[in-house]
């Protein structure tokens, strides 16, 4: 596979404050890459490092074999999607979708030719004269895309490209940008802090916190196996409890929990008396139903119904609580009731023991 | 009190202020110069359109009318300078303004500061400052002598050009203000797109600055222009009385000349010219706006 964009040591200073922490890694050719992350973690800094609008501090930013971290914006076959879309008010949307073109000096006709091919793509022909003020959000959306894919970059930067959209939309257009990307079979590399987002649409994932990388894997490894306790809490729901790590090997790891059971859980890299908590997520744990593994009796202490899933909060005997999450399918269409006496189970195969 | 009659009180004194100070006055100028003019002064109220004819002819010995191209030339020369003036206005102005809004915060309004400064001094002295600046053995003359630029300098003072210098000098801000304030309304990420999509620093210029601060650059050149039309103060001090321009005219009819319909007519025509000016701007506004909405 080759690689699209290298990252190498890279950091940035912001004054005295540390956005990014010498970070490194590389993105493939053809990949839906994103960097994922909470508010203020430095994913925009990233981004605007490699589009070229920032300048590492130190490091080096090098797009398929050359370095360009000291090159202009304007001189790297980049281009970006802006967060409120940064259309040219002034133009028609052929005007701002062919002004990279006319940039690069492409000829009248081959840039009308590239300009029509871009709306179609983004299902905007009949718009072509319009302004950006005549457009909704979604539809200002698509001109911002094909204006950026419009000269063909070797590298796409989106930096939350959605988060300005409702819920519906977001989601169609979740589907419109996977498709655009296997398409154009241009390099992705999409900012967000949605991790529903991330793991819908990637390839792989960059978990980002306090401008350092906590873990950068594909979307099933990074839920099902978290590198920290950080990244689990982060991606999806899960149920945290403080447990004493009894014996390790490259098999096992034992632990001693405080539901009143000792188990041996999938190999962590966890220490015999290290600092450790377990990691279960809610839709692992099933209730009145027999599994290979642990059963543990408790008590139903809340309810939510959510349409498609329930979600329930059970007290057991030991005293912890664990939220369980049910499918409402058509074989598992049963409500508990608040107090209702429940037999949880799971199996310690689901189980992940994480360092702090 | 229904919403509409609190609208009523509301903009009432704004009305009472406009139509006192404004519409009256303007009125009144109107009719004098559709009066005849008295020799000795002030107006006959007989209605005669004598004064408006007399901007392009006078008699001649056989009381026959003919061309005269005197008050024309002057006309002429009004609206030739205040364009020169509002244009290197602009080409001074845009730099200096874009130069302010690239500054850091903290330095930004020591800078607008500057450009104001003029402002809190009478412009008289401004003016006259030039022709201390400007006349014969002045400042500039003696500067460039002293380096040995120069040997004798005929004349600085008393020419379009020093009237020009002048002019630029004391109508400067009001070109660098509206432009600096729709530079800094300017999206950065708008300039960052254009980075983005290949254009050069020079061509972010042409293709997203300029047009998206035209509306900065028009009320900057208008404020420039149309005080320019009636200056007074830079044709006496630096044109030396010899260059007039409109506003001299229109005072010296009032003043030593005693033609007061004259005048007034002269006025309206000033006014004219404006007000074509401004509808000419208006209409073009309009036809962006239409492009743009
Ligand atoms: N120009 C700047 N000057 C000073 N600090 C900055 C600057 N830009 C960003 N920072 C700081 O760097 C950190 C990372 O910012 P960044 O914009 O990369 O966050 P982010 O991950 O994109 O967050 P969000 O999800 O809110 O967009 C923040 O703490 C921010 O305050
Ligand atoms: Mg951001």
């Amino acid at each position: 596979m080759t690689k699209a964009v290298q990252i190498k040591g890279v950091s940035k200073k912001y004054g005295s404050y540390q956005a990014i922490k010498k970070v490194s890694f590389d993105i493939h050719d053809n990949e839906f890459f994103t960097l994922l992350g909470p508010s203020g973690c430095g994913k925009t800094t990233l981004l605007r490092m490699i589009a070229g609008f920032e300048t590492p501090t130190t490091g080096n930013i090098i797009l398929h074999g050359q370095n360009i971290e000291n090159l202009p914006a304007n001189k790297r076959r980049v281009n970006t999607v802006f967060q409120n879309y940064a259309l040219f008010p002034h133009m028609n949307l052929e005007e701002n979708i062919g002004f990279g073109l006319e940039m690069l000096g492409w000829k009248k006709d081959k840039r009308e030719c590239r300009v029509n091919e871009m709306l179609k793509l983004v299902h905007m022909e009949q718009f072509a004269k319009r302004f950006p003020s005549e457009l909704s959000g979604g539809q200002q959306q698509r001109i911002a895309l094909a204006r950026a894919l419009a000269p063909e970059p070797e590298v796409l930067l989106l930096d939350e490209p959605l988060s300005a959209l409702d819920l519906k939309l977001r989601q169609a257009m979740r589907e419109e940008l996977q498709d655009l990307q296997r398409q154009t079979g241009i390099t992705f590399i999409f900012v967000t802090h949605d991790q529903e987002e991330a793991l819908a649409m990637s390839d792989r994932i960059c978990v980002l916190a306090h401008g350092e990388i906590q873990h950068l894997d594909s979307p099933i490894n990074i839920y099902e196996n978290p590198t920290n306790r950080f990244v689990a809490d982060f991606i999806g729901d899960t149920n945290f409890l403080d447990v004493n790590v009894t014996g390790s090997n490259v098999h096992a790891t034992s632990i001693e929990t405080p539901l009143g059971i000792n188990i041996d859980v999938p190999a962590s890299g966890v220490k015999v008396g290290q600092d450790a908590v377990m990691s279960l997520r809610p839709e692992k744990i099933s209730i009145n139903k027999s599994v290979d593994g642990v059963s543990l009796p408790g008590r139903v202490m809340h309810r939510t119904y959510m349409g498609g899933y329930t979600h329930y909060t059970i007290q057991l005997s030991s005293g912890a609580d664990l939220r369980v999450s049910m499918r409402n399918n058509i074989s598992n269409n049963i409500n508990y009731d608040l107090n209702e006496a429940v037999t949880l189970g799971f199996s310690p195969a689901s189980v992940r023991v994480l360092g702090e | 009190m229904s919403k509409l009659t609190m609208r009523f009180w509301g903009v009432l004194p704004a009305y009472t202020v406009m139509i006192l100070l404004m519409i009256i006055p303007l009125g009144i100028i109107f009719y004098v110069s559709l009066m005849t003019s008295d020799p000795y002064g002030g107006y006959k109220p007989l209605f005669s359109l004598e004064s408006y004819t007399q901007i392009l002819y006078n008699y001649d010995w056989d009381n026959n009318l003919e061309l005269n191209f005197q008050y024309l030339l002057i006309i002429g020369r009004t609206i030739l300078l205040s364009l020169s003036t509002a244009i290197l206005c602009l080409l001074i102005g845009f730099p200096v303004a874009y130069y302010i809004s690239r500054q850091r915060k903290e330095v930004k309004p020591v800078l607008l500061y500057l450009v104001t400064l003029p402002f809190w001094v009478s412009m008289v002295v401004r003016v006259y400052a030039w022709v201390l600046i400007l006349s014969n053995d002045g400042v500039l003359e003696s500067g460039l002598r002293l380096f040995g630029f120069v040997d004798d300098i005929d004349s600085l003072l008393y020419n379009n050009g020093a009237m020009l210098t002048g002019m630029i000098y004391s109508y400067i801000p009001l070109m660098i203000l509206p432009i600096y304030a729709s530079i800094e309304k300017l999206d950065p990420r708008l300039l960052e797109a254009a980075g983005d999509l290949y254009s050069t620093r020079i061509q972010t210029l042409y293709r997203v600055i300029i047009p998206l601060c035209k509306a900065g650059i028009v009320s900057g050149f208008i404020l420039v222009f149309v005080p320019c039309l009636g200056t007074v103060l830079e044709p006496i001090l630096l044109g030396g009385g010899k260059t007039m321009m409109m506003g001299n005219l229109i005072q010296n009819q009032f003043g030593v000349s005693r033609n007061w319909s004259f005048g007034a007519s002269l006025t309206i025509l000033l006014l004219c010219i404006v007000l074509i000016f401004l509808f000419l701007q208006a209409r073009r506004a309009a036809k962006l706006n239409q492009g743009a909405n």
